[in-house]
């Protein structure tokens, strides 16, 4: 090894540690920031004394290096100029599809490094061709099934895209590109003219089995399957680290592949439903048609449901995905300011996926200024509906369907939601009588201690926040 | 560096222990910090960009180098892009700020 060798190998070796060490420090809100300052530092390190790189070229390469050093530079530049403009502008009610973004743009550079690795076909034994392969063909699925998840969270796909027969072609699809590997990695061993062709074949397969493994996946479950290709990138990245040698990717990659393997499961946990359900389950498509309305509605104006929180003792409130879309969080930590004021107890209820992804809406409080103290997990609220006055709900819904509970044909059967319907009197800002993402009817919306509130988020809080101010705090 | 069936092992060995770590230093975490989490895992497999720019050093030909430009755009993209989301969030979650207002709100509750 030469010196410049033990440099950037050492450097790999540094990043490596102080990734795992700021990943641990992003673990806890305390230690957030710093962590992924730290794990930031890491990074510029490393990129920087990789172009110590270009020192060590075989001298078939020296020719082209002014050119190769030239294109290094400007990639880098229009890229990480773009997304961190992106990145600093997006609003952050877009933020789970900004990172699905981000995230395919790794699995893609992933699958690129596993491209020309193949181009190269230098150290051509089984085993380096094979894990070739395997990264390429997850990075691969990464990038577009993660653009079809951006596609469908930003809106750009509405609906779920579903076919007879979907299961068997997407099978077929995937087996094609199984054996379009398994060619790629024969033809490679032997070198043969035909080896490019393959690989070339490889490639569009495994770019168009991302396509059809994301398709009739339903917006509702977006978040796990953006996680889910979270960890596919890492691991692509550790297995395309071996094929470049890299110890320091085979670690980062590796170590992100199993925490977002992690994140995915706890996710689907708290949907209640198995990664594999949310994958091949058509989740919805049935559904829809399902119960139609039971029985009426109550509806009270933004006035009195106002008046009845500021002479209760205790608020509980939920918020949900909808309170984000009518930016209104603002609005509503003004009026819980005024009900504090007022010597209301209030509590802020997050299910775990509130919002688009779990801790998405604790995020989106946090933006608006609300402290920690006032907010609180499903498991340590839960207990406490049956003894508060007024539960206000606004813009969720599935998570407080008390049919998951009770109802064994609904198709959220069965996930953890939060008890609502014990509170003494609910109350829920709603925008018209439609259903809820997953498209089942709510019976909360019809018990008797119900009372809905409709309008725009952002209109009603305002309307609650003037009656509050006129009603005074003594 | 030549790849022998040992290297491979201790590629495996490596595997192994960051799955580990990852697990481990995932598994405790608090549900508040989940989506920045994610964002922060993301941001640290654009590693991969270095990857990427050692492919496009050693390229010799116009495909290889299309793809490694490519390889470098999207990596950059992501590395950029994942701090920056990331840094953004965690920066919501400021203890500090956080309990100086729940003792002002216990401050004014005293006032009151």
């Amino acid at each position: 090894m030469t010196v410049i060798e033990y440099i950037i190998g050492l450097s790999g070796l540094i990043a490596s540690a102080l990734f795992i060490y700021g990943l641990k420090g992003m673990s806890s809100p305390v230690t957030a920031v710093r962590g992924i300052v730290i794990a930031g530092w890491g990074m510029a390190f490393v990129v920087l004394v990789s172009f110590l790189g270009i020192v060590n070229v075989s001298d078939d390469v020296r020719a082209h290096l002014p050119v190769n050093i030239g294109l290094a530079v400007l990639a880098l530049l229009i890229g990480g100029l773009w997304a961190g403009r992106q990145g600093r502008t997006v609003p952050m009610t877009a933020m789970p599809e900004m990172v699905a973004l981000f995230n395919g743009m790794g699995g893609g550079s992933a699958s690129a490094v596993a491209a020309v690795a193949l181009l190269r076909h230098q150290e051509s034994s089984a085993l380096h061709l094979g894990v070739t392969v395997a990264g390429g063909l997850i990075g691969c699925i990464s990038l577009t099934g993660s653009v079809i998840a951006w596609a469908k969270l930003a809106g750009h796909m509405k609906n779920p895209m579903r076919f007879p027969g979907q299961r068997p072609f997407n099978a077929l699809v995937f087996v094609a590109t199984l054996a379009l590997g398994v060619m790629t990695v024969v033809t490679g061993m032997q070198g043969a003219e035909n080896a490019g062709i393959y690989s070339g074949l490889f490639f569009a397969g495994a770019l168009f089995f991302g396509v059809c493994m994301t398709m009739p996946i339903g917006g509702a479950d977006m978040p796990v399957v953006i996680s889910l290709y979270n960890a596919f990138t890492g691991l692509a990245v550790g297995l395309e680290g071996y094929v470049m040698a890299d110890p320091a990717l085979m670690i980062a990659g590796m170590v992100v592949g199993s925490a977002g393997t992690l994140l995915t499961v706890l996710m689907a946990k708290a949907m209640n439903r198995s990664i594999a359900n949310v994958l091949f389950s058509n989740f919805g498509a049935t559904s829809a048609a399902a119960a139609g309305p039971q029985g009426e509605m109550k509806s009270v104006n933004a006035d009195d449901a106002a008046t009845t929180m500021r002479y209760a003792s205790s608020v509980i409130i939920i918020p949900g995905y909808g309170l984000a879309v009518a930016q209104a969080q603002q609005k509503l930590y003004e009026m819980v300011k005024l009900l504090v004021a007022a010597g209301v107890d209030v509590k802020f209820a997050i299910h775990p996926v509130a919002g688009r992804m779990p801790g998405h809406m604790n995020v989106l409080l946090a933006e608006a200024g609300v402290p920690y103290d006032m907010i609180f997990d499903m498991d340590d609220i839960n207990d406490s509906f049956k003894t508060t006055d007024v539960a206000l709900v606004i813009g969720a819904n599935d998570v407080v369907n008390p049919s998951a509970r009770t109802d064994k044909s609904s198709p959220i059967y069965g996930m953890p939601i939060l008890n609502a319907d014990q509170a003494k009197q609910v109350f829920v800002i709603k925008r018209g009588q439609g259903t809820g993402y997953s498209g089942v009817q709510n019976p909360l919306f019809f018990l008797p201690n119900t009372t809905m509130v409709f309008g725009d988020a952002q209109a009603v809080l305002s309307k609650m926040v003037e009656s509050l101010k006129a009603l005074g705090t003594s | 560096m030549a790849i022998t069936s040992m290297t491979f092992v201790i590629a495996l060995y490596i595997f192994m222990l960051a799955a580990f770590t990852g697990y481990v230093v995932i598994s405790r975490v608090p549900s508040i910090l989940h989506t920045p989490l994610m964002s922060g895992s993301n941001f640290i497999h654009g590693i991969v960009v270095v990857g990427a720019l050692s492919a496009l050093f050693s390229a010799t030909t116009v495909p290889e180098q299309i793809i490694g430009f490519v390889g470098v755009l999207f990596g950059a993209g992501n590395v950029m892009g994942g701090y920056v989301v990331t840094d953004r969030m965690l920066a919501m979650f400021k203890p500090s700020a956080a309990t100086t207002t729940a003792k002002n709100a216990a401050n004014q509750k005293a006032a009151s």
